[in-house]
């Protein structure tokens, strides 16, 4: 049975989304449920071309502690896929967003005060910083795969899908000629199943 | 799975997590799988100011204030709040590394390792990283499959990482963790307070009933006296001692921004000159940290649905990753051992019951059973 790529299956139909409040605040970056009608129809076109060839894991950076942030290093994997630069804006960016998460500063200790005063029962009804901060972060990365990483048969996986451990980009290989899928403008949705 | 499952209800992806959790509320709440010292804990302390508030509070309302009891009321409600919150709470579990990424990581250890002859056990798998001019040693989890971020530890009873590993309490019947340390420590103070203050006005009631009767008398006659308000004074009395050194042990910690199995373990103690990394030399800041910093996000995806994949490769399939894996799963299991380093078998530490002694991987057998089913590494 031939592998059904990672990358089209986070193109699929998107499931349905936990929502809801629970004692976790939980995490539900956004989906782009709009484009799901397009990105379907392009995904048919793509899965007849594309298929996955590996995965590069970027891996977390503990120099500065244990704050969210993400190696730079530009893995060799991807040395005819992509600029150095290109990518490197993308780590760059996405290690400002988790900083920006976890900052501790004035509104973190509001946010930290407000709720243990109600005894963290707002947080059942108030998204925290850190959620808000994830949805930019998943609409970058998006924004990303359809700009940037997608038209050159990569894709990147937000990493809340894997525990905030890696990033994970999958490399896909064009097989045949019959897709173009290294040029087609499918929009992507990264993340799914959340 | 046949494509009769397409039809029923879609499981959710709690219900296929490896780990030995139990879910709750349809995935919302999660605790670990022993929770009878927690039935314990909640007994007692509805128990306990539930005579309080029968028998004392009626007396002191209307010889004293009425507000006191109120406060106590307030008081539970919190103590109430936070204790539910540390025990439902996703204590900061890290999800296990899917077939792809355990392999790269794999071949990362074999390159670094080169070759290793035949008959010779390979080097133990550790990376060094530099956090703020300190050397620290990441291990290798060989049930997770992921080099262990920095502070997380493997709670065996739980059977998961959890980040910034603290403890695993069956008071709360959860492990303590980034994401509920905060609520375990307000859980301990305000239990602390609450405690003192039924403690207090206890004493204050049979004082106050013993000057107008007399002691004995107040302990024989007043109904509703002589059980209620013994047992509420013994259960604080032993409470106090307990809960009270607890809090001020973590106030300690909170203050060197430590975690208890890092306490235990003497990681920061000295003696290699090894300094906590993660402190800010600031008491101040410290305390901020732990206790007003970002509340983090549960990185376990419990709620999501998983859609089970018929064969036809255009079918709907939600999952990521779900048909790849049967295939990777076999062809992965056999690369990665299932060996443990010395460093891993630690002797369990016999401490308080409040402090539960953290616990290092379990013997091979365990890992096993966590490798070898494809269902649970599908999941995550």
């Amino acid at each position: 049975m031939p592998l059904v790529p990672p990358y089209c299956e986070a193109l699929a139909v998107c499931p349905i989304k936990a929502t809801g409040s629970d004692f976790s605040t939980g995490t539900d970056p956004a989906l782009s449920n709009g484009n799901m009608a397009t990105e379907f129809h392009n995904l048919q076109e793509l899965r007849r071309s594309a298929s996955l060839a590996t995965k590069v894991f970027i891996q977390r950076d503990y120099s500065e502690g244990t704050i969210c942030q993400f190696q730079t290093k530009f893995p060799a994997e991807l040395d005819s896929r992509i600029e150095r630069t290109f990518f490197e804006e993308t780590v760059k960016t996405l290690n400002s967003y988790y900083a920006e998460a976890e900052k501790i500063g004035g509104q973190s200790y509001l946010e930290g005060c407000l709720a243990c005063a109600t005894a963290y029962i707002i947080f059942l009804c108030m998204e925290t910083r850190y959620e808000k901060v994830l949805k930019k972060i998943s609409r970058y990365i998006q924004e990303q795969n359809e700009k940037i990483y997608a038209p050159r048969g990569l894709l990147i996986t937000d990493p809340i899908e894997r525990g905030m451990r890696v990033i994970e980009i999958s490399i896909f290989e064009d097989r045949g000629s019959s897709g173009s899928s290294g040029s087609s403008s499918s929009s992507t949705s990264s993340s799914s199943g959340r | 799975m046949s494509a009769v499952m397409v039809a029923r209800k879609a499981p959710r992806r709690w219900e296929k997590l490896p780990g030995k959790n139990t879910f709750c509320c349809d995935g919302r709440v999660m605790m670990a799988r022993q929770k009878g010292v927690f039935y314990l804990t909640l007994f007692l302390i509805v128990g306990t100011c539930s005579l309080f508030f029968a028998f004392e509070c009626p007396y002191l309302a209307v010889h004293l204030s009425p507000a006191i009891p109120v406060f106590a009321v307030v008081l539970f409600l919190f103590v109430m709040a936070m204790l539910l919150r540390t025990s439902f709470s996703d204590p900061g579990v890290l999800p296990r590394a899917l077939p792809a990424e355990a392999t790269f990581i794999e071949m990362e250890i074999e390159a670094a390792n080169g070759n290793v002859p035949a008959g010779q056990r390979p080097p133990p798998r550790i990376r060094n990283v530099q956090i703020n001019n300190q050397i620290v040693k990441l291990k290798y989890c060989y049930t997770c499959k992921i080099f262990r971020p920095p502070r997380a530890s493997h709670c065996g009873i739980c059977d998961n990482c959890v980040e910034r590993f603290d403890h695993h309490c069956p008071w709360v019947g959860n492990c303590v963790g980034k994401r509920n340390y905060r609520y375990f420590y307000l859980f301990t103070l305000s239990l602390s307070l609450l405690t003192i203050y039924i403690f207090t006005f206890d004493i204050v009631h049979v004082v106050l009933r013993s000057v107008d009767s007399g002691f004995v008398n107040t302990l024989k006659e007043t109904p509703g006296t002589y059980p209620p308000t013994v047992l509420e004074v013994l259960v604080c009395f032993f409470t106090l001692w307990s809960v009270v050194g607890l809090t001020g042990f973590h106030t300690y910690l909170i203050s060197l921004n430590q975690t208890t199995n890092e306490d235990i373990k003497g990681s920061w103690s000295g003696k290699n000159r090894v300094q906590n990394p993660y402190s800010h030399r600031n008491i101040i800041k410290n305390c901020c940290e732990v206790l007003c910093g970002p509340v983090y996000p549960s990185v376990l995806d419990r709620r999501g649905l998983m859609v089970e994949t018929p064969t036809p490769p255009i079918s709907t399939t939600a999952t990521k990753n779900s048909d790849p894996d049967p295939q990777n799963t076999k062809t992965t299991a056999p690369l990665i051992p299932n060996e443990h380093t010395p460093d891993d078998t630690k002797p369990s530490i016999a401490s308080s019951p409040e402090k539960s002694s953290p616990k290092e991987p379990p013997p091979p057998s365990l890992g096993d059973t966590g490798e070898t089913t494809p269902v649970k590494e599908k999941a995550f």
